[in-house]
Parts: structure tokens; C-alpha cells; sequence
């Protein structure tokens, strides 16, 4: 009997989708589900198990959230804590642990995990995180349907007062994707916007906003290196734009050589770190530049505009292209070249004198497309370039929403809204066509999301 | 050469009799005539009057022009001799239509006094910054104010002004006058401001 359970259960962890969809008939499957609205999808169910230790409360609410907004989970909600006790008895954890990574299946029943339960509940999946003494936690996932645990992560975890906290909770949010799904998350990011003419930084999940620009000077357009340790921003000086690249752990800053004299803006670090493509305006127009920050040197000019504009560079991830906005053809559009200026040429098509201006390209981290926004009848909407068929695809059309940025698993993106009466972040994810609000505050724009953030910050030179 | 034209007059002449048969065309000649031997005769005299049309429309522009200077002329004399004043003058503000940077017809009666004022002040240097509404992308905003500054610019240095005595900055949305969300804040927005950079501790009256 259990034998032919699990072998079941191995078989329908493979095609996932079938089974789940062939559970929506189930009217049992319907009735236990608590606390969430059901809707019926192909997504694996996952239950986050509540420990006995309460300093891991915070831990479980973080995760929760995290996991969530991954979309790639159907979340099940536990009825309350007596509920939870008497299904999940979590016994103290296995003392061992210590080393990282995979344990096989075989000793999981040990845990006393109730198995069947879960199961009846719609999880495929079951997280626990239990404190592994200093400043670790152990993350354990349960293979539900298979009756064993899948993995054990060992992974550092500060205590709440430590600034890193919540980062390091991210990170095991991530560690959870990694171990169940075998995908890279997206909760150990952060997302640089402007308001009130100052560039933050916020966590993916909204918490944890911090200053990061200078408080005299107008900031716009803040943009991540490609390795997440420093992102880059204009501000103005008297009328010039003035570009800055700043440390993330430091928190210091430097000056781009070559830019102070002019508006300089929209800087855009080229993949491998060591240029910075930046749009220019002189009174010849604007045009696209790069210059060398390893250097500090090295100024080059891309495009040559006179009687129109080039600007908002974007860099392919693998560094050999730019896409970029031009007004060659009258409304600004979006065009591509190689990232030394040549062969520039029309990306994403329009038709002339009906398509409305394309503005604020920006390439995704896995190179397959270019999010941008499009005026329709008078107001702007986000779009979708597919790079290899350039197919143009229309993403929002509820109220304004402008200046899409992509998270590091190109399937979320942030962009501005005032689809709920005023401007703000707001969050989509292109699989499930869900939408949160990243931030509920009236004015944040120009949101630039990091990559993946390094664990460890370096030490500044 | 003349033959085309003709051609096509011809053409359309049928065309237009052929439309509405039974029914007399209300204009008379020229398209009327048909293919009469007088078409070239009237052809010619419509080439003439078009020139003249436009000799005449030459003429108005340049009575405009003149006026319009005058015109700018007595405002000028009418503020007085004060420093405020020639200031209040300098800093009058020039609109643009949206996601334009050309400088409308109304407007170059402001540049003309600014260029009346640098004329003469000659160590006056200026500051041209270029705004623009909401409406439009937040960064293609600051490409676009920086067209409306240096629009302002190339108008006064082509009525003589040296090109460096007016520095060009770029706001893009950055700075609203109005921060409403509709047209009139919007048609407000859209437009260059004058800063004095330097020379402008007592200015004289042109």
C-alpha cells in the first residue's frame, strides 16, 4: 500500500500539472483547503511548518511572504497553531545537520512529519526551519508525496537585531525554490526607485526602505551593476547631470570621470562591470555614450544624432548589444546596435504615424526579450519585445503604467502604476499575470531591480 | 514643363464633369473650361496671381515683422529704466504644444526682447532651461526639455546674440510650475525659464 502510494506519488511529481488539475474535481481536495482562496492551478502546493521555537515566528512570516511572491507555489494556509500541533508534532530536529545539502529520502519519517495529512491538504511540499544553534538555521523540505525529506540546508541566519537579518531570511526563502522547484528565487533582491527627487532601496517584499542618494541633489534613474555590489544614479548639479556610482556596502560614492559638464543620464552598467552607457544631451541633441569606470577613461560616442535624439542605453546580458530609444523617425522607438555603435537598426517594430513613443527599454537577464512602455491613446502601457521573433506584446492596460524593470528570473517585473488612483511600484509576475503592490506610497518611479545579491559584501579598496 | 500641369488641369476637368453629369459645376473657370484653347491663357494667368499671392504674403509678413518689432520696441521703452524691470522682462517664459520644441509664433515677440536685452547688456550671460509636462516619459522628458532650451537658444543666436553668453540646462518633468494633473497645469509646464548667470547687477533698458 505504501508502496503504491509513493510510486503514485513519484510519477505525479513528474507531470505535476495533470494531477493537480485532475484534483480540481475533488471535492475533499476543496474542502480542507483553509485560508486561501482556491483557485484551481497547476502549481505545486507547499506548507511552511511553524516550529516550537517563537524567535523563528518572524522567520516563518518573512518566508511565507517570500514564497508567495515567487508565484510558483500554491500556498496552503494551516487552520491555527492547536491545528498545526497536533498535525505536525515536530519533535526536536535530528541533531546532526551540520553539514549543508542533501540528505537522501531514507531518514525522513524520523522527523514524525504526518505525512498523509499534508498530503490530504494539497501539499506536495513541507518547509520547516529549525534553529541549529550560533547564528544558523537548519531548512528542512519534505518531500510530501514521497514520504521523505528531500533536503537539509544548513544556512546562516543572524539574530533579528542584526542588520542582515532579513537578507539572510531571503536567502533561505531561496534556498526553499532551489530545493523544491531546482529554480534560482528572487526574495534575496532589492529594488532601487526615485521619490521626491531621492533614490531608495527596498526589499523585494517591501520592507526596509533606505535612503541610498544624496539629500541636496535631485537624483533620477538609478541602475544595478550586473554583480549587485554597486548600482549607479544621475543627479542634478546646477542644471548638469552629474552620474554617480556608489558602493552598496560602504555606501560610498565616486563620480563618473567625463560627466559633470553636461546632462548626462540613464546610466547603464555593461554586463562585465567595466562600462557605463549613458545618454548625453549637448545642444546638438542627445546621443548614447560610454565610458570605462574600471579606468575612468575612455569616453566614446555611439550614436550621432543632430536633428534627432538617442538615448536609455540597455545592455544584452551577454554584453555584445545596446538597445537603446532614438526619435530617427519622429516619436521615440526602440532600436538595437552592438554595444561598440555599429549596425544600428529598428527592434521593436511600430507602425508608422498610428504606434504612439516607445520609451524606457529595458533588456531582461535572460536576453530572451525587452520590457518598454508604448503610448496607446494617450497613455502608457508596458510591453514586451520577444528579441527573437520581435513579437510586441502589450502587458498592462489598466490605468498608466511605465518604466518596467526586470527581476533577476525574468518572469516578475516592476514597474509604476496608478492603477489604484495614484503612482506606485507595483509588481507582475508574466506567468500568472499576478499584480502586488511592491510599495504603497503616492509618487515612486524609475524602479531598478537588482540581481541576485551577493551574500557576503566586500570589503571597500 | 508647362505641359503637365496642363495635363493634369485637363484631367481634372473631366474627372469633375464626368462625377456629376447633368449637374452644372458651380465654379466656373478655370476647371470648368475643359480642354479649350484658352486653358493655356488661364493657366498662365493662375500661375501669375499664385505668384502674386504669394508676393502679397510676403509682403504682410514683413509689415508683421515690422510691427512686431515696433511693437517690441515701445514695450521695451515703456518699462523704465529699473533693473526689475529689464529682470520681469528677461524672465518671461515661452510655452511649447506637447512633445514639440518649436518656438511658437507668439513667443518669438519674448525671444526678440530677450535679444533687445543681451544687445544691450553685453556682459549679461544667460541660462535657458528647457521643462516639460508629465504626460510624457520621465527620461526621453529630459532629451526633449533639452530640444526646447537649445530651440530658445538658436533663435536668439541667429538674431545675433554670441552663443556663449546662454548656457542650455534640461529639467524634463523635474520641475514643475504647476504640479496639477490636467491641461492648464500641463500647457504651463511646457516651457524654457531665463536665469541670469552673470552681468545682471544693473541691467540697461534697451
Amino acid at each position: 500500500m505504501t508502496r503504491t502510494l509513493a510510486l503514485t506519488a513519484l510519477s505525479l511529481a513528474v507531470v505535476a500539472p495533470v494531477r493537480l488539475s485532475a484534483q480540481d474535481t475533488s471535492a475533499v481536495d476543496r474542502g480542507v483547503r483553509i485560508g486561501i482562496l482556491y483557485r484551481p492551478g497547476v502549481r505545486p502546493g507547499i506548507v511552511l511548518l511553524t516550529g516550537r521555537a517563537p524567535a523563528l515566528d518572524s522567520v516563518r512570516a518573512i518566508m511565507v511572504r517570500d514564497i508567495d511572491y515567487s508565484d510558483r507555489f500554491e500556498l496552503i494556509t494551516l487552520p491555527g497553531s492547536d491545528s498545526i500541533r497536533l498535525a505536525a508534532a515536530p519533535g526536536p530536529r535530528p541533531a546532526a545537520g551540520t553539514a549543508a545539502g542533501k540528505t537522501s529520502g531514507g531518514a525522513a519519517s524520523a522527523g514524525g512529519l504526518n505525512y498523509p495529512l499534508y498530503q490530504a491538504l494539497g501539499a506536495d511540499f513541507a518547509v520547516a526551519v529549525t534553529p541549529a544553534g550560533g547564528d544558523s538555521a537548519v531548512v528542512t523540505v519534505h518531500d510530501v508525496a514521497g514520504g521523505a525529506v528531500r533536503r537539509e540546508v544548513r544556512s546562516r541566519l543572524p539574530p533579528l537585531s542584526d542588520p542582515g537579518f532579513r537578507m539572510a531570511v531571503h536567502r533561505l526563502s531561496d534556498r526553499v525554490l532551489e530545493a523544491t522547484l531546482g529554480a534560482p528565487g528572487i526574495a534575496a533582491t532589492r529594488v532601487l526607485f526615485v521619490m521626491d527627487g531621492k533614490a531608495y532601496v527596498i526589499d523585494q517584499d517591501g520592507a526596509e526602505r533606505r535612503l541610498v542618494s544624496s539629500t541636496d541633489h535631485s537624483a533620477m534613474s538609478p541602475a544595478w551593476a550586473a554583480d549587485g555590489r554597486r548600482f549607479s544614479y544621475m543627479e542634478f548639479w546646477q542644471g548638469h547631470g552629474r552620474l554617480f556610482v556608489q558602493d552598496v556596502a560602504s555606501g560610498k560614492r565616486a563620480p563618473v570621470a567625463t560627466t559633470g559638464q553636461a546632462l548626462d543620464f540613464t546610466p547603464a552598467f555593461s554586463p562585465d562591470g567595466k562600462t557605463l552607457a549613458f545618454s548625453r544631451a549637448i545642444e546638438e541633441g542627445t546621443d548614447v555614450y560610454t565610458v570605462n569606470i574600471k579606468d575612468g577613461c575612455c569616453l566614446q560616442r555611439l550614436t550621432v544624432g543632430r536633428f534627432y535624439d538617442n538615448l536609455s542605453p540597455t545592455y544584452s546580458p551577454d554584453g555584445q548589444r545596446i538597445a537603446f530609444v532614438s526619435t530617427r523617425a519622429g516619436l521615440p522607438q526602440i532600436y538595437v546596435m552592438g554595444a561598440d555603435g555599429t549596425d544600428q537598426q529598428l527592434f521593436a517594430p511600430f507602425d508608422y504615424g498610428a504606434t504612439g513613443s516607445s520609451n524606457a527599454p529595458e533588456w531582461s537577464p535572460d536576453g530572451q526579450a525587452v520590457a518598454f512602455h508604448r503610448d496607446v491613446a494617450g497613455t502608457l502601457q508596458v510591453f514586451v519585445l520577444d528579441v527573437r521573433t520581435r513579437a510586441v506584446r502589450q502587458l498592462t492596460s489598466v490605468g498608466r503604467n511605465e518604466d518596467p524593470t526586470w527581476a533577476p528570473d525574468s518572469r516578475h517585473m516592476a514597474f509604476v502604476s496608478d492603477r489604484s488612483g495614484y503612482r506606485q511600484l507595483w509588481i507582475i509576475d508574466l506567468e500568472t499575470g499576478r499584480i502586488r503592490p511592491l510599495l504603497q506610497q503616492s509618487g515612486a518611479r524609475l524602479p531598478a531591480w537588482s540581481p541576485r545579491l551577493p551574500e557576503t559584501a566586500p570589503s571597500t579598496p | 514643363m508647362k505641359r503637365l500641369p496642363l495635363l493634369l488641369l485637363s484631367g481634372l476637368a473631366v474627372a469633375a464633369v464626368a462625377a456629376c453629369p447633368g449637374k452644372k459645376p458651380e465654379t466656373p473657370a478655370p476647371v470648368s473650361a475643359g480642354p479649350d484653347p484658352d486653358s493655356l491663357a488661364r493657366a498662365q494667368k493662375a500661375h501669375d496671381d499664385s505668384m502674386k499671392a504669394a508676393q502679397d504674403e510676403a509682403d504682410r509678413r514683413a509689415r508683421e515683422d515690422a510691427e512686431r518689432r515696433q511693437k517690441t520696441a515701445d514695450s521695451l521703452a515703456g518699462i523704465g529704466r529699473s533693473t526689475d524691470a529689464v529682470k520681469t522682462i528677461l524672465a518671461t517664459m515661452i510655452h511649447f504644444d506637447y512633445d514639440k520644441a518649436i518656438i511658437r509664433g507668439g513667443d518669438a515677440a519674448v525671444l526678440d526682447q530677450k535679444v533687445a536685452i543681451l544687445q544691450a547688456n553685453p556682459a549679461l550671460r544667460i541660462r535657458i532651461s528647457g521643462h516639460c509636462d508629465e504626460r510624457g516619459s520621465d527620461e526621453y522628458n529630459l532629451a526633449l526639455g533639452n530640444r526646447r532650451a537649445t530651440a530658445a537658444k538658436q533663435y536668439l543666436v541667429s538674431h545675433g546674440i554670441d552663443g556663449g553668453r546662454v548656457e542650455t540646462v534640461s529639467y524634463g518633468e523635474e520641475r514643475p510650475m504647476d504640479p496639477g494633473h490636467n491641461e492648464e497645469a500641463w500647457a504651463k509646464n511646457r516651457r524654457d525659464e531665463v536665469d541670469i548667470l552673470a552681468g545682471g547687477d544693473a541691467l540697461k533698458q534697451p
